[in-house]
């Protein structure tokens, strides 16, 4: 009898379907009305029972009845409820009519909650989905490596520094860097072979400029060295650019001797390219003075 | 045992592997491992004097085998006097950007609720590429945002996806009815994590370096990112942005460069920098259900080969 099975089951010995908490006691039966352990939510320990189940997006009432507790095959008998709401409702009240008010109510309001939570998924998967995608350790490991060993295999300054030229030689920029281009190199290494006038009047006039504005040279070439000021470059004249260039031989050549304090700083900020092209320089300011 | 010589004769049929013991095993492998090195130092050695004694006459030396090298050759790879690809281009989706009919206007975007990084390189990506504007979203389903933005004359569509609050995809989407591509992004620095000291990137239009996109593949991708930055670049501004592709990663780069003779640029990067792997690319714009898919990484066939790559 329910008596029995309650006072065994709830209070003393073992209920599987209990779950005992701080605070509280749960039923994990699946028929279970309220989720709570009690007395009269107890599916065992009462032999008139119902709930509502919800499978597949419709949901049944299940009944258990005294006349019925030998057949456990038997014993829970199943409605499918109206899809629509007050006339489900309606159909609770007819099937558990004359049946205890608790369960009547806790029936309807389990419907309820399960009607409200079908509602909100069927909103749910029309809007946008998230879909998550595992993420696999070994092959993130992988292109984490190889994406490494790119980068290091491109050698993007390089790479961008010889398509800078590159454009550069091919005139892309047009008149708006004005170098003494590869005429002048010719010609340097055509005066060994043979003294062409122009050549040497080239070579005599960018000597005596030198020469002329070596004090410049130096006072010009702090701005050149200090990044801040590479916008102001923009408005530069040609000539400022061309004389900023031999500077630039000139100064590189004088740092070759000692270290001047001016390009302390520039070589500060970024000293790795500094120190590749001193070697670059410098041969051919030693064939300018030959 | 432990105290063995130090040259020994194996048995011909004899192998490490058959050992059953463990400890021994492994030091028999250790042995023989010791050996080859030896030999190997030996050889090298050996090549060495005959080529000093050769001198002049010695044959050049081996150019050393990279993956570069080695790169499986992929039949797809474009030739740069193909008139097939010539007239593909001039008739695919950018061809009135390349030819100055449209001025790129772009859209950034983020997926829903970006965080403080993610927001911020939004930003910097806004400053980087010019004409671009950076909306947030809050739940608005891309299909319905894609007409929108074409109403609105925009050309294309950038949404970076984003996880655990770094952002870590890319989906960038030509516009009027463009191939969209989705790419993995990796390694991303903000500004301030770059240890330069620049300034910001001005308004100038800046160059584009497309790098390395060698086959019909690695050709539209590149054209895509190219049709982001308006056709004529302001050398004024000597700004350079930078797409590299090595071994199917995309690096991107901003740079100011400076000449500083004709031989010697300087250049000082500033503006975030990303890589970018491309995961695939859809023929129309961004439609994950009914899209026709142009090209997918598929790991179990594409990640065979160690030299084979796609773009």
């Amino acid at each position: 009898s329910p008596q029995v099975v309650w006072s065994m089951l709830g209070n003393r010995q073992f209920c599987s379907y209990k779950m005992t908490t701080k605070t509280q006691n749960f039923c994990r039966n699946e028929y279970n009305l309220t989720g709570l352990c009690n007395r009269s939510s107890c599916p065992l320990a009462n032999s008139q029972y119902a709930t509502i189940r919800e499978e597949k997006g419709r949901c049944y009432l299940y009944m258990k009845t005294i006349e019925r507790a030998a057949f456990p095959r038997r014993l829970w008998e199943r409605v499918l409820l109206n899809k629509n709401y007050e006339k489900a409702l309606e159909q609770i009240d007819e099937n558990l009519i004359y049946w205890p008010r608790f369960i009547r109510h806790k029936c309807k309001q389990r419907f309820t909650k399960i009607t409200q939570y079908l509602i909100r998924i069927r909103k749910l998967t029309l809007k946008r989905q998230r879909k998550l995608v595992p993420l696999r350790r070994k092959i993130e490991r992988r292109e984490k490596r190889r994406e490494e060993k790119a980068l290091i295999a491109a050698q993007l300054d390089n790479a961008i520094e010889k398509e800078l030229l590159e454009r550069l030689k091919q005139d892309t920029y047009g008149d708006i860097y004005n170098f003494p281009i590869h005429a002048f190199d010719k010609a340097l290494q055509q005066q060994e072979a043979e003294s062409e006038s122009e050549s040497d009047a080239e070579r005599e006039e960018e000597e005596d400029e030198d020469v002329d504005t070596r004090e410049f040279v130096e006072a010009e070439d702090s701005e050149l060295s200090d990044f801040e000021d590479m916008d102001k470059l923009e408005t530069s004249s040609e000539e400022e650019q061309e004389e900023e260039e031999e500077v630039e031989k000139k100064a590189s050549h004088s740092k070759s001797k000692g270290k001047t304090p001016l390009k302390g700083p520039a070589r500060r900020k970024r000293p790795y390219i500094e120190i590749e092209y001193e070697e670059e320089t410098e041969p051919t300011t030693k064939t300018k003075a030959a | 045992g432990p105290a063995a010589p130090q040259r020994v004769l194996f048995p011909p049929t004899f192998s490490v592997s058959e050992i059953k013991n463990k400890q021994r095993r492994h030091f028999m492998f250790l042995r023989w491992k010791q050996q080859q090195r030896k030999e190997k130092l030996a050889a090298k050695k050996k090549r060495r004097k005959e080529r000093e004694a050769l001198g002049d006459k010695a044959p050049p030396k081996a150019i050393p085998k990279t993956i570069e090298n080695q790169r499986v050759y992929d039949e797809t790879t474009v030739d740069p006097n193909d008139e097939e690809v010539a007239f593909d281009e001039a008739t695919d989706e950018f061809a009135p950007y390349f030819n100055r009919q449209t001025v790129p206007k772009i859209l950034i975007t983020t997926s829903d609720r970006p965080r403080g990084r993610t927001v911020r390189f939004c930003e910097q990506l806004a400053t980087v590429i010019p004409n671009s504007h950076v909306y947030y979203r809050r739940g608005l389903a891309l299909k319905r945002i894609i007409p929108q933005c074409i109403a609105r004359d925009f050309t294309d569509l950038i949404v970076i996806n984003e996880d655990r609050k770094i952002p870590n995809g890319l989906v960038l989407s030509h516009l009027p009815d463009g191939p969209t591509a989705h790419f993995r992004m990796s390694s991303v620095r903000l500004r301030k994590e770059i240890k330069r000291k620049g300034k910001e990137p001005t308004e100038h239009v800046p160059e584009v370096i497309l790098n390395n996109f060698t086959t019909r593949l690695g050709h539209s991708i590149g054209r895509m990112f190219a049709s982001l930055f308006p056709h004529d670049p302001q050398f004024i501004g000597r700004q350079v942005a930078t797409f590299h592709n090595q071994r199917d990663y995309i690096f991107f780069r901003f740079h100011r460069y400076i000449f500083k003779s004709e031989k010697k640029v300087g250049i000082q990067e500033l503006g975030p920098r990303f890589t970018l792997k491309l995961r695939s690319l859809q023929k129309g714009t961004f439609d994950s259900k009914f899209g026709e898919y142009e090209w997918i990484h598929k790991r179990r066939e594409m990640d065979t080969s160690r030299r084979k790559f796609h773009l």
